[in-house]
């Protein structure tokens, strides 16, 4: 199964390391890692993709927790949540598809940001259906490159990622 | 007044109470190691190979408690560390490893001596830190010790570049390390006890399987008297291994691959298994899924990510070993009557246990050869079981767990986890600086002993009277029992020449000794134990002994191989 999970790290060289090192180590997968500096620049946010059984889950959310420059760990399964992608489509543009392409991008919301005389390059966000949905929809016109960031994610609501919570997390979670 | 980097690391460790490193000069060191000239309240063992300086360091802190420090150079120097920091690692071992580094600006230009020891250790360290301001150096060191003491202990490595060690700073060493994201869950959830001691009222078949955290949080009285207070037999891991004295009743020997049959039947037979700082290791579970067929299962750890690792557990508590038999005992005490009954509810058990205890007890076959496990029995009559020991890794680490009855924590060092060959003779120097009035000695093999041979030096340098026993088969032995039962008797690569211990020892000015038959078991062990001086025992025993009973890989634990 396929789970979102966000972190609170310490912004701090070498914690991005640690963290992809802890899932080569013990085979976990990634499918995307997204990070960048939160609110407060001594914290990090990373949101990250991963796959697998309820037991391997459960290892990952534990062993992220374990790290000592992680300061919270959120797993998004049991949380309502809101979850966005960026994409940078680079498509073929002639003068024929043109039009097509205008319109696509209108109903998609997205964005021309760069123009050549024979491609546009398109910026989409969403989530990943309808990342998805556009990217099969724009391929037959002919994608040159594509980009995408990975998703970054938010818990809908008043519910927050805050600090200071991680030894609830530990102590709680873990004894049932 | 500022003082400079090595000035500063020197009086960090002082204000850490640090009495003794283990350390190798080098380039990169040079700064602290002047520092550290006529700073005699730092006890300072040169040894011989970075290996060896982790190692002790590692049996300085299984022996006495405390963390244990080395420090080394850059480049070679550190990546020499890798093996006796993965080893501390796997056994949860307090100690602070300090590698230097070279200068800040040439760090990643391929220096000379320069290794990303950092990157290279991260996986098998705790925790781990650069040190790239020596403002930071203070707080840095308050905090990798902290870190490698609390929660579940472990290796901590700081790594000082050379312009760190001789810049310039305000030095106050921090009371306190505070570390948001670091807070160890010590106490055990009172709701979670107390369903554990409801199914232990109501188990018949209960058996305590306790493993390093006993020792790590040093619960070995509250363990026993756990086990005294419901009649609950014990039954421990290798690192568990006086956890509980080794000729207590209750006690069923280790389990696992060679462990005793009593102890793999009342896991295989057992109702409840209270799991305690243990952490299912592949070699004590057998099969997994025919580990406990008939078990509910409580596990108490410090660390979360051991519990439902390998097994799925019904009441897991996360805590520090020792508070919860104390929270446990609590309970125990405010309900003297119902907990009575419960001698009455597991005698049946605890006969059948008696009796397979009786039928199956760990035995050799007595012949004219010179059998191991006899030199083993009787290094534990000669010491009264007072010695301090450790092993390397093998046969005659599986002997000595069998045959030395530990009867105190932190009396049987051992690298459980990793496996390392080559970890007892330098743990058994780093042990005995500890304790330099007790019997320290190193159970070991011919292959074993030759991976940090040249650590006689250093026993011999610092009078440390460390005795190493090599059970001397010409074999590297576990490999050679395997070879004989799994790969019909080919005997590839394991043969092993080996140079005349005794003339070593005595060429690196330690003393040499040999037996070679029964007779001479006690008189040469006697002499050994009583000089003062290193020693090595060179042992020629039965080359084709195998360690029973046996587990074969991937089998459960009912599956085992009898003598």
């Amino acid at each position: 199964m396929r789970h979102t999970i966000s972190l609170l790290v310490e912004n701090e060289f070498g914690v991005l390391s640690r963290i992809s090192g802890l899932f080569s180590g013990r085979g976990f997968n990634i499918e995307s890692l997204c990070v960048a500096e939160s609110l407060d620049p001594t914290v990090s946010t990373m949101t990250i993709v991963t796959t697998g059984n309820d037991a391997i889950l459960e290892q990952i959310l534990k062993q992220l927790n374990k790290l000592i420059n992680v300061i919270k760990v959120v797993d998004f399964s049991e949380i309502d949540y809101v979850s966005r992608e960026m994409v940078l489509v680079k498509v073929n543009a002639e003068e024929k598809t043109r039009p097509e392409i205008l319109r696509m991008v209108e109903i998609f919301r997205g964005k021309i940001v760069d123009v050549s005389s024979r491609s546009y390059t398109i910026m989409i966000t969403g989530d990943e259906a309808k990342l998805k949905a556009f990217i099969s929809l724009i391929k037959p016109l002919g994608i040159k490159e594509l980009v995408r960031t990975g998703p970054i994610a938010m818990a809908r609501g008043e519910r927050m990622l805050k600090i200071k919570e991680k030894t609830d997390i530990k102590g709680g979670e873990s004894n049932g | 007044m500022k003082r400079t980097g090595a000035q500063i690391f020197v009086e960090s460790l002082k204000a850490e109470g640090i009495d003794t490193i283990f350390c190798y000069p080098g380039g990169a060191t040079l700064n602290i190691t002047d520092a550290l000239t006529d700073i005699s309240e730092i006890n300072q063992v040169v040894v011989r190979h970075e290996q060896a300086a982790v190692h002790a360091a590692d049996g300085y802190a299984r022996a006495s408690g405390k963390v244990g420090v080395a420090l080394v150079t850059s480049g070679p120097g550190a990546t020499n560390t890798v093996t006796g920091i993965a080893t501390a690692c796997m056994d949860s071992i307090p100690i602070v490893i300090f590698s230097c580094q070279v200068n800040t600006m040439l760090i990643g230009n391929d220096a000379f001596q320069e290794a990303d020891i950092v990157g290279i250790t991260r996986p098998c360290t705790k925790h781990s830190y650069l040190v790239r301001d020596v403002k930071d150096l203070a707080k840095i060191i308050k905090e990798a010790f902290h870190i490698a003491a609390s929660g579940r202990p472990g290796p901590v490595l700081v790594d000082i570049p050379k312009d760190v060690s001789s810049a310039l700073a305000d030095f106050k060493y921090p009371e306190k390390a505070l570390i948001r994201s670091y807070q160890p869950t010590y106490v055990g959830h009172p709701g979670q006890i107390k369903k554990a001691m409801r199914l232990i009222l109501h188990s018949r078949r209960p058996v305590l399987y306790t493993g390093g955290g006993v020792i790590l949080s040093n619960a070995s009285l509250e363990l026993t008297r756990f086990a005294e207070a419901l009649s609950i037999p014990v039954t421990n891991t290798l690192m568990g291994l006086g956890g509980i004295p080794g000729n207590h009743p209750l006690f069923l020997g280790m389990l696992g691959m060679h462990g005793t049959y009593s102890a793999n039947m009342a896991i295989t037979e057992s109702d409840l298994i209270i799991a305690m700082g243990a952490r299912f290791d592949d070699r004590a579970t057998g099969k997994t899924d025919e580990f406990a067929p008939h078990a509910k299962i409580i596990h108490v750890d410090i660390d979360p990510t051991s519990i439902s690792k390998n097994i799925k557990v019904d009441i897991p508590i996360v805590g520090d070993t020792r508070n919860v038999l104390i929270q446990m005992l609590k309970i125990v005490e405010n309900e003297k009557e119902t907990y009575r009954q419960q001698h009455r509810n597991v005698a049946e058990w605890i006969e059948k246990i008696t009796e397979w205890k009786k039928n199956y007890p760990l035995t050799y076959q007595k012949n004219s050869t010179l059998k191991p496990q006899y030199v083993i029995e009787r290094v534990y009559e000669l010491t009264k079981g007072k010695a301090i020991i450790t092993t390397e890794v093998g046969q005659n680490q599986m002997w000595t767990a069998q045959f030395f009855k530990f009867l105190k924590p932190r009396t049987c060092l051992t690298s459980g986890g990793l496996g390392t060959m080559g970890y007892g003779f330098p743990a058994a120097i780093g042990a005995q600086v500890a304790f330099p009035r007790s019997l320290v000695v190193d159970i070991a093999g011919d292959g074993s002993i030759q991976m940090n041979i040249q650590e006689l030096a250093t026993a011999v340098q610092y009078n440390l009277p460390v005795k190493v026993v090599i059970l001397n088969n010409g074999f590297l032995g576990m490999v050679r029992q395997w070879q004989e039962l799994f790969y019909e008797k080919r005997y590839t690569w394991t043969p092993l020449h080996s140079p005349d211990f005794v003339k070593v020892a005595e060429a690196y000015g330690a003393v040499g000794l040999r037996i070679e038959n029964e007779k001479e078991v006690d008189k040469v062990l006697k002499e050994a134990f009583k000089n003062k001086r290193p020693t090595f025992i060179d042992v020629h025993v039965n080359p084709e002994e195998c360690v029973y009973p046996m587990v074969p890989a991937g089998a459960s634990l009912k599956e085992m191989l009898l003598v």
